[in-house]
């Protein structure tokens, strides 16, 4: 009886998912088809299912709060899990292409909401395609920040087109991010930092921030450390490049 | 979607090709593709055109997948599965330019001013080009051209500038139309997104402007295989308004187990006036809708049936000067028959000039000896005179399911799903 109610899903000392019971395989081709539901619009997004604290379904809660940080391949949304308590106000968002991966996530933030009441209301995530559904998701100069963190490198030269930073995806970013919005990317891969700098220093619409304001922002210190992804890096003693830009009005 | 363009790729002998037709905006010429046949009549010197082009005959060599005018009348191209983009000139019908894609070309558009072509390929990359001045030079320029945008893998259905060439739209099979500001340097990019106008939920297949003399700057319309009609907005990307076109049409009692039943195939704005033909897959004949500018609202006003005939169009095409609509019906490609390329010329005359009611003046299918260049226009621009009707019904269906194949996404049950996932070979890439 006690057995069957115990999930074994979930950890017994720590009441939050565990971790190997939502691997997937490590990589995802963010070219198939997808099959998973799609908003046809950002108006169709349904907030209430995400931050039901901020926007009762029942309408009665009038919140005209709008998602302002994506997270693109959040991963296990360990970086997600940092802002939160960071930013409380401030309603997030990762999307990941991985359902298992996604699942995780669900179920680490609403077993943090039941462990830390009234805390862990402003994240949430979902399984999406973002090389193909960000419109979907957010209006024009809706975010003020969007992360990219050690995303997956895509070696050949044919699979660049595959890299979630690209001169075309970039257009995308600059659409949904305001002017002044950052944009944060981090990896341990050198030749994939070096592309991703380049591609955002090539765009007319990015500008990098300065030494000084990186100094002063607290989310660049969480790049390197609060993912998973950048934990298994730190542990092992590997470097890490990180590209951090601003988004500006083109000049012409 | 890597793997299915592959798959394409390899079954690409089986595809048919719609006829497509396009019509000189002074209706001094009118043209149909099928296959790779590219086909002019000259209706002022009432004669066919032969085309002048260097490269020899065909002048294509695989499927034309999309042919316009100019909106001055001055040019004309033509782009499909052979990778080239051709600039023809429009008075002397020599092909002054050739562009070179690296894939299959979807659409095309030529920016008002005349000095700007764009086409897309079959990966989501829209391609623009500088246009020769008319009286340049005799020889052929070859042109290259320079990626502008892109839709990240989806195939581009659709490429329409606005009026003012401010903007260049373009639409997906992934429900999407982007307009993007057509930046002062096109070679550079066009990296400044205006809006997404969001709304269809299939892919959309056709856009058209609506433009008067009080609304200049045009309103947006699209046609989508969730067979409606929309209306947008494009500085904000605004839907104003739906038409459910399909429904209207009769289709109503569909089970909804035929998904293509009522896809829109396209729509054309008649030009100078605030109507709009739409191609149906499975009607024989167009839905008029109208749509009223002040209010941004779009309405049925009729449906035009070609009685007998099993006439579907596959293409739309229409000049300012005539208020009349222009229809093709045919495929490339058509296994099983004696005309494997048939193709069947249709004109629909009396569209009044931005009349708010229509119904009125009965818009009337034309007798074939009463169209335009008449008998002889047919037989240069289907290719025959006549063709067994049965034909017409056969190419409609083989149209259709190119269209769905092309274009509605996959469903594939689970154990074919894990199916694909254990043999494709992307497993492979090594961190
Ligand atoms: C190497 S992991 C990094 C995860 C996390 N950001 C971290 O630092 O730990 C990259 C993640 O991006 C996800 N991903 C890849 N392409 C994606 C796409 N097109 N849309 C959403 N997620 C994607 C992968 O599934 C994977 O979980």
């Amino acid at each position: 009886m006690l057995e069957k109610e115990t999930n074994p899903t979930i950890s017994k000392s720590t009441g939050l998912p565990r971790k190997r019971f939502y691997r997937a395989r490590a990589h995802s081709n963010p070219l198939s088809d997808s099959h998973f539901p799609i908003p046809v619009s950002p108006s169709h997004v349904d907030y209430s299912v995400h931050y039901p604290i901020f926007f009762a379904s029942d309408g009665q809660v009038n919140c005209s709060k709008k998602i302002q940080f994506a997270d693109v391949g959040c991963g296990f949304g360990g970086l997600l899990i940092s802002l939160s308590t960071l930013f409380p106000e401030t309603l997030m968002i990762g999307m990941e292409l991985r359902d298992k991966v996604t699942e995780y996530v669900k179920e680490r933030i609403s077993a943090l909401r039941v462990t830390n009441p009234g805390q862990y209301e402003n994240v949430s995530v979902v399984r999406t395609n973002s090389m193909k559904y960000i419109p979907n998701y957010f209006e024009k100069g809706q975010l003020t920040k969007m992360f990219f963190l050690f995303p997956d490198p895509h070696f050949k030269e044919k699979n660049h087109r595959r890299r979630v930073i690209s001169p075309q995806l970039l257009d995308e970013y600059a659409y949904v991010l305001g002017v002044g919005g950052i944009i944060y990317t981090i990896t341990d891969v050198e030749e994939l930092g070096d592309w991703m700098k380049s591609c955002l220093e090539n765009h007319p619409m990015f500008e990098p921030v300065t030494e000084e304001q990186l100094e002063a922002d607290p989310v660049v210190k969480l790049l390197s450390s609060a993912t998973e992804e950048g934990q298994k890096v730190a542990r092992n003693g590997g470097q890490t490049f990180q590209a951090v830009f601003r988004r500006i009005v083109p000049t012409s | 979607m890597d793997n299915q363009i592959e798959e394409r790729e390899n079954n690409r002998d089986i595809e048919v090709t719609p006829a497509l037709i396009a019509v000189h905006p002074d209706q001094s010429f009118v043209s149909v593709a099928v296959g790779s046949d590219l086909r002019v009549y000259d209706l002022l010197g009432d004669c066919a055109v032969s085309l002048l082009d260097a490269s020899g005959s065909p002048s294509h060599k695989d499927s034309i997948r999309a042919i316009r005018y100019g909106a001055n009348g001055k040019l004309f191209v033509s782009a499909g599965d052979d990778k080239v983009v051709k600039i023809w000139s429009a008075d002397t019908w020599r092909c002054i330019s050739s562009v070179c894609s690296e894939k299959r070309v979807s659409a095309v558009a030529i920016r008002n001013d005349g000095r700007h072509v764009c086409f897309a390929d079959k990966f989501g990359v829209v391609w623009v080009a500088d246009l020769p001045e008319l009286d340049e030079s005799e020889a052929v320029v070859d042109k290259k051209a320079a990626p502008l945008l892109a839709h990240y893998c989806s195939i581009i259905t659709s490429l329409e500038f606005s009026p003012d060439g401010q903007f260049v739209i373009s639409a997906d099979r992934d429900f999407k139309i982007r307009v993007t500001v057509f930046p002062k340097k096109p070679l550079e990019g066009a990296h400044e997104i205006q809006s997404f106008c969001l709304g269809h939920t299939e892919f959309v297949s056709c856009l058209d402007f609506v433009c008067t003399v009080n609304y200049p700057q045009g309103f947006l319309v699209s046609g989508s295989g969730d067979s409606t009609v929309r209306l947008w907005d494009i500085t904000s990307g605004s839907l104003l308004d739906t038409c459910e076109v399909g429904a209207k049409a009769g289709h109503l009692e569909s089970d909804g187990s035929d998904e293509g039943y009522s896809t829109v195939t396209d729509l054309c704005v008649i030009l100078d006036s605030t109507l709009v033909a739409v191609a149906i897959q499975s009607l024989q004949g167009i839905v008029v809708v109208s749509c009223n500018l002040p209010a941004q609202s779009l309405s049925v006003a009729k449906v035009v049936s070609i009685a007998g005939e099993n006439f579907i169009p596959t293409s739309l095409g229409s000049s300012s000067s005539s208020g009349s609509l222009w229809m093709v019906t045919g495929a490339s490609n058509l296994p099983g028959f004696d005309y494997p390329s048939p193709s069947r010329v249709k004109v629909i005359s009396g569209f009044k000039k931005s009349s708010p009611e229509p119904v009125e003046h009965e818009p009337n299918v034309m007798e074939d000896d009463d169209i335009p260049g008449g008998m002889k226009l047919l037989e240069k621009l289907q290719g025959s005179a006549s063709i067994e009707e049965k034909v017409f019904l056969a190419a409609a269906e083989a149209v259709k399911t190119a269209m769905r194949n092309l274009l509605i996404k996959k469903q594939y049950p689970v154990e074919k799903r894990e199916f694909r996932k254990r043999t494709r070979n992307d497993k492979k890439i090594k961190q």
